[in-house]
């Protein structure tokens, strides 16, 4: 079977500044790969580029055999492509529950039990249903952000950076949450990340993106030694 | 006591006034930031559509409770279409192309009807409270008012279009990442606030009469209104219009008109002063 997700020869450019050269990797179906990289190497930009935010210069994005590239961002969510935002991006002004629930297809019986099954995901949120998105702790937003996200049953979940500016505590919550979601679901990650630790914990294959351009898979073996990486990708430790 | 009772009764007629006034506004400016300079040009073509229809023959309530929201509503989607979706997030540009828009709305109209005031009969006729002659049509306006906050209220809280109109309005980009059709919340959403604004100025046709420049008298109200009460759309305009109408009215109770539409304008600039958020920028914050 075809990957879930290919990406091939993609480029982006902010002006004529270059943000993304030739980025080529794919994504299975429930497997969860890794990007790492440093401020400024692109991660964003190769998320909202799948999203749909950022206009490609050149290459192609596959989703399940079909590109996706005339697609406007809301196809792109409706055919199966969910994003949790770097800065988690809640909605401040609605309830926890009313950020669970907008994007949740359906009538309002699916809705309250999508909205179920996300509690028990999060246990967390459950106490928090009534509080403003705005007024929750940025590791409380963070786990609202993947359950939102994760309410619509998205079959690739794209997620920037979860543990930045995030308390240590609900980083370790967030990688067991993912790593009970990916055995009990069909689901698919892709995650950019700084922290080597935590995506090491969570990916199957990792690669290093360096200015733009997405390096060779880093060896599963090198990811526990965070000496070997740093020389990898291009500093010394 | 009569007296009370119809000092009472015209303060309430006068918050009902801005609350009309404003509403369709509070949900194009308050929430969807969009500065809507033709807002009373928008009211002006709900008043004409009242006019035109009912002295063609149409009854006065079908003219009134359905063509004007109707014509104006559709008129507001295509002025969406063609002008507005291109300048959200930009709040200069939207407040000069629909200042253009006001102007060209006051001329097409002044060409196609004339300058002159034109009129249709208030319903209901008066009654008495003492020796005091009141409008009964004043507790249509009244009534209208509380139905037109109650409407949108249920809507934002309690239906899920509303609460997707409230999301995008939150942050765009991310409702697209939910699947959400923005470009379409946004012209349903700008829509439905014309659709308001021109039941307004459809009701208010039978007191005021209609004439191509009224939009310049109830424009500035109206923004008054919608900015002292902050972004939230209901408690905003309520807390707003309720305060402005009273000392207004109240006011004009004790040395006239011109003193009380002074007294209206010189609150507001007090309370923007006090309060540069308006007053659901401090107060009511969680409140829609
Ligand atoms: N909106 C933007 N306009 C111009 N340049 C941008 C914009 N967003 C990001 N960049 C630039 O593109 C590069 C990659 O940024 P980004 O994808 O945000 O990196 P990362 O997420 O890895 O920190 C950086 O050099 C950044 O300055
Ligand atoms: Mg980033």
């Amino acid at each position: 079977m075809s990957h879930l997700l290919e990406v091939s020869g993609l480029s982006a450019a902010y002006g004529l500044v270059p943000a993304l050269h030739r980025v080529d990797f794919h994504a299975d179906r429930g497997e969860v790969v890794g990007i790492l990289g440093h401020n400024g190497m692109g991660k964003t930009t190769l998320m909202r580029a799948i999203m749909g935010y950022v206009k490609v210069t050149g290459g192609e994005i596959r989703f399940e055999d079909t590109s996706v590239l005339g697609q406007p961002v809301n196809a792109r969510a409706r055919a199966g492509i969910g994003l949790v935002p770097q800065g988690r991006q809640i909605f401040p002004n609605l309830s926890v529950e009313e950020n669970l629930q907008v994007g949740i297809p359906g009538k309002a019986a699916v809705v309250a039990q999508t909205v179920e099954e996300m509690l028990e995901l999060f246990p967390r949120l459950k106490r928090l249903l009534d509080r403003r998105g705005g007024a929750l702790s940025g590791g409380e937003q963070q786990l609202l952000a993947l359950a939102r996200c994760l309410c619509r049953r998205p079959k690739l979940m794209l997620l920037d950076e979860p543990t930045e500016g995030i308390q240590p505590s609900i980083i370790d919550e967030i990688s067991e949450t993912l790593a009970a979601l990916t055995q009990k679901v069909d689901i698919t990650i892709v995650l950019v990340e700084q922290n080597l630790e935590f995506i090491a914990g969570l990916s199957k294959r990792v690669y290093a993106i360096s200015n733009g351009v997405l390096e060779k898979e880093i060896p599963r073996a090198e990811l526990t030694d965070s000496r070997s990486v740093s020389a990898f990708m291009g500093f010394t430790a | 006591m009569d007296y009370t009772l119809v000092v009472a009764l015209e303060m309430i007629r006068a918050i009902a006034w801005l609350v009309l006034l404003a509403s369709g506004l509070a949900i194009i400016f308050g929430m969807m930031r969009i500065i809507n300079f033709a807002h009373g040009e928008f009211l002006m073509l709900g008043g004409y559509t009242v006019v035109i229809s009912t002295n063609a023959g149409v009854n006065e309530w079908v003219s009134i409770l359905i063509l004007a929201p109707v014509v104006v509503g559709v008129f507001g989607i295509i002025v969406e279409r063609l002008v507005i979706q291109r300048l959200y997030g930009r709040i200069l540009d939207s407040l000069l192309a629909t200042w253009g828009l006001s102007m060209l709305m006051m001329g097409g109209v002044t060409m196609i009807f004339g300058n002159t005031v034109q009129g249709v009969s208030t319903p209901f006729g008066g009654m008495k409270i003492g020796a005091y002659q009141v409008p009964i049509y004043n507790f249509v306006l009244i009534g209208f008012a509380v139905l037109v906050l109650v409407a949108i209220w249920c809507v934002l809280k309690f239906t899920k279009a509303g609460l997707i109109a409230r999301a995008t309005m939150q942050n765009a980009d991310m409702a697209e990442a939910l699947g959400i059709r923005t470009r379409w919340v946004y012209m349903t959403t700008f829509g439905i606030g014309s659709a308001i604004t021109g039941l307004a100025g459809g009701l208010l046709a039978p007191v005021t009469g209609v004439v191509p420049t009224m939009g310049m008298n109830l424009v500035g109200q109206s923004f008054i209104t919608v900015i002292t009460g902050g972004a939230s759309v209901i408690a905003g305009t309520l807390s707003s219009a309720t305060l402005l109408g009273t000392i207004s009215q109240g006011v004009t109770f004790l040395t006239g008109p011109v003193y009380g539409d002074a007294a209206l304008l010189v609150t507001a600039l007090v309370l923007l002063r006090l309060l540069p958020q308006g007053i659901t920028g401090r107060i009511f914050k969680r409140s829609l």
